[in-house]
């Protein structure tokens, strides 16, 4: 441990992370109960794939909430973009999803987090397992790689293994599809409620053998990155340490999704 | 940036009735559940090889086994907990032994505290505080919650208790205190988060007042 200055020191302290005042450019629908938000952030400082930003909004007599919201987008982008799934009984969600609509304005402040995070520079192959709402901070790593010289995108093989309810459940679908024209990219889904015509794919809960059969081996020593439910992160990361991945390489984010 | 709030039209929120919003600090939702949140994955440890240290900066520790451990006083806790992904959760239970008790056993065996320590837990994760928010009757180490042994996923099979803190300072899966001269930062506050954590003063991350 390095011997570091103490708290009461003024000059240590870093900047605060300020609320700033964003635009909607657009509102995308990704499935009957999500979307995602694009906004315009004057004097956004840049983020790292799989960061989140701390979202707040104000009623007109003053009372505010917050919540927190994964980013979507590459951090190449001009604007920001969070995923936001619908709770029915939610406080923030159904107003985020519901009522704002393109040229309205929140205020968010971020990027927030520096360890469930993936750039470049971190290397590969990269192992991403998602659950419903949790593969939104995994598709900002997917998308940062994506955009990366073709350098990069040659030596970081990367998989997602994405698990939803059913085929309309899952977010960024066609886009999902398109990255795998790169042969370095594999997505795999299973869809464990139900199932289109004709489905092939895995049709059960994320399990010991779906997880040997598409996680690169650990001698390749993957970065392993897990998100969404509890019960599946947790059940997750234990088999994938089981199956010999070192924990150290296994980052986690556990949420059920936000009101 | 955002000097005055953005006001969104149509946004009424959910307030708690007034006894409750009282305890509910700034930025904060009321949870009736006990979400999870950590960085990896579940250490499990078992009980035989469990232990629990302090050690004071010139290296001089106190170590006890789980035998040991459940032999010193405890305590039921009851406290509102604040986790800083927003969630709070009022009334919760805790069973434990005070850090209090442990460092006055300990100076028995020779360890003396500092200004400040490190918390340290299964699985490599540690949190900084400052001395003060430990001692007189505000910090534990807890194996019981709600009546029954602390479940691995909330941090079994003993973690820290600091509630007037954000959650995160209260350490999953610890295994001991290291008393230092200094402020330390921890594994979150190295990645952003605040120092101190006082959520009454929303010190959430790196930055905050």
């Amino acid at each position: 441990m390095t011997e570091t200055p103490d708290i009461t020191e003024p000059a240590t302290r870093p900047a605060r992370i300020e609320w700033r005042a964003a635009t909607v450019r657009d509102v995308i629908n990704e499935t009957s109960h999500a979307k995602t938000l694009v906004l315009e952030v004057p004097g956004w400082p840049g983020h790292l794939a799989g960061q989140h930003v701390d979202v707040r909004l104000t009623a007109d007599d003053g009372y505010q909430a917050q919540r927190s919201y994964s980013i979507a987008s590459e951090p190449s982008k001009p604007t920001l973009a969070i995923t936001i799934e619908r709770l029915d009984d939610g406080e923030v969600s159904p107003y985020l999803t519901d009522a704002l609509g393109v040229g309205d304005r929140l205020e968010l402040r971020g990027p927030i987090g520096g360890y469930f995070v993936w750039e470049p520079d971190v290397g590969g192959p990269i192992f991403l397992v998602a659950g419903g709402s949790g593969v939104v901070p995994l598709m900002a790593m997917l998308r940062t790689r994506a955009t990366a010289p073709a350098s990069i995108r040659a030596s970081v093989a990367a998989t997602l293994l994405y698990s939803s309810r059913g085929w309309d459940d899952v977010f960024y679908r066609d886009e999902l599809a398109g990255l795998t024209s790169d042969r370095n990219v594999r997505v795999i889904h299973t869809l464990t409620r139900s199932q289109p015509p004709g489905w092939t794919g895995f049709t059960r809960r994320i399990d010991a053998d779906m997880l040997a059969e598409t996680a690169p081996d650990p001698s390749l020593e993957p970065h392993i990155y897990v998100c969404g439910p509890t019960a599946l992160v947790e059940s997750t990361a234990q088999t994938l340490v089981d199956l010999g991945h070192d924990p150290s390489r296994v980052k986690t984010e556990r949420f059920g999704p936000t009101g | 940036m955002a000097d005055e709030p953005i006001i969104s039209r149509g946004f009424r929120g959910r307030r708690a009735p007034v006894e409750r919003a009282s305890r509910i600090p700034p930025g904060q939702y009321e949870e009736r559940g006990f979400p999870v949140l950590s960085a990896g994955p579940t250490p499990r440890t078992p009980l035989a090889k469990w232990d629990f240290t302090l050690r004071g900066v010139d290296g001089a520790s106190a170590t006890w086994t789980w035998d040991e451990f459940q032999a010193l006083p405890h305590e039921t806790i009851t406290r509102d907990i604040h986790c800083v992904t927003k969630w709070s959760k009022l009334d919760t239970v805790w069973e434990g032994i005070s850090v209090d008790t442990l460092i006055a056993e300990a100076a028995k065996r020779g360890v003396s505290t500092a200004p400040f320590l490190v918390a340290f837990s299964d699985g490599d994760y540690t949190t900084n505080m400052p001395l003060d928010d430990v001692v007189g009757g505000k910090a534990w180490v807890v194996f019981g919650y709600d009546g029954k042994p602390l479940h691995p996923e909330h941090g079994g099979p003993a973690r820290l208790l600091v509630p007037h803190l954000y959650f995160w300072k209260s350490a999953k899966w610890v295994r001991g205190i290291q008393f230092t001269a200094h402020n330390e930062p921890g594994f979150w506050e190295v990645n952003g988060y605040h120092d101190r954590g006082d959520p009454w003063r929303e010190q959430r991350y790196q930055g905050d007042p």
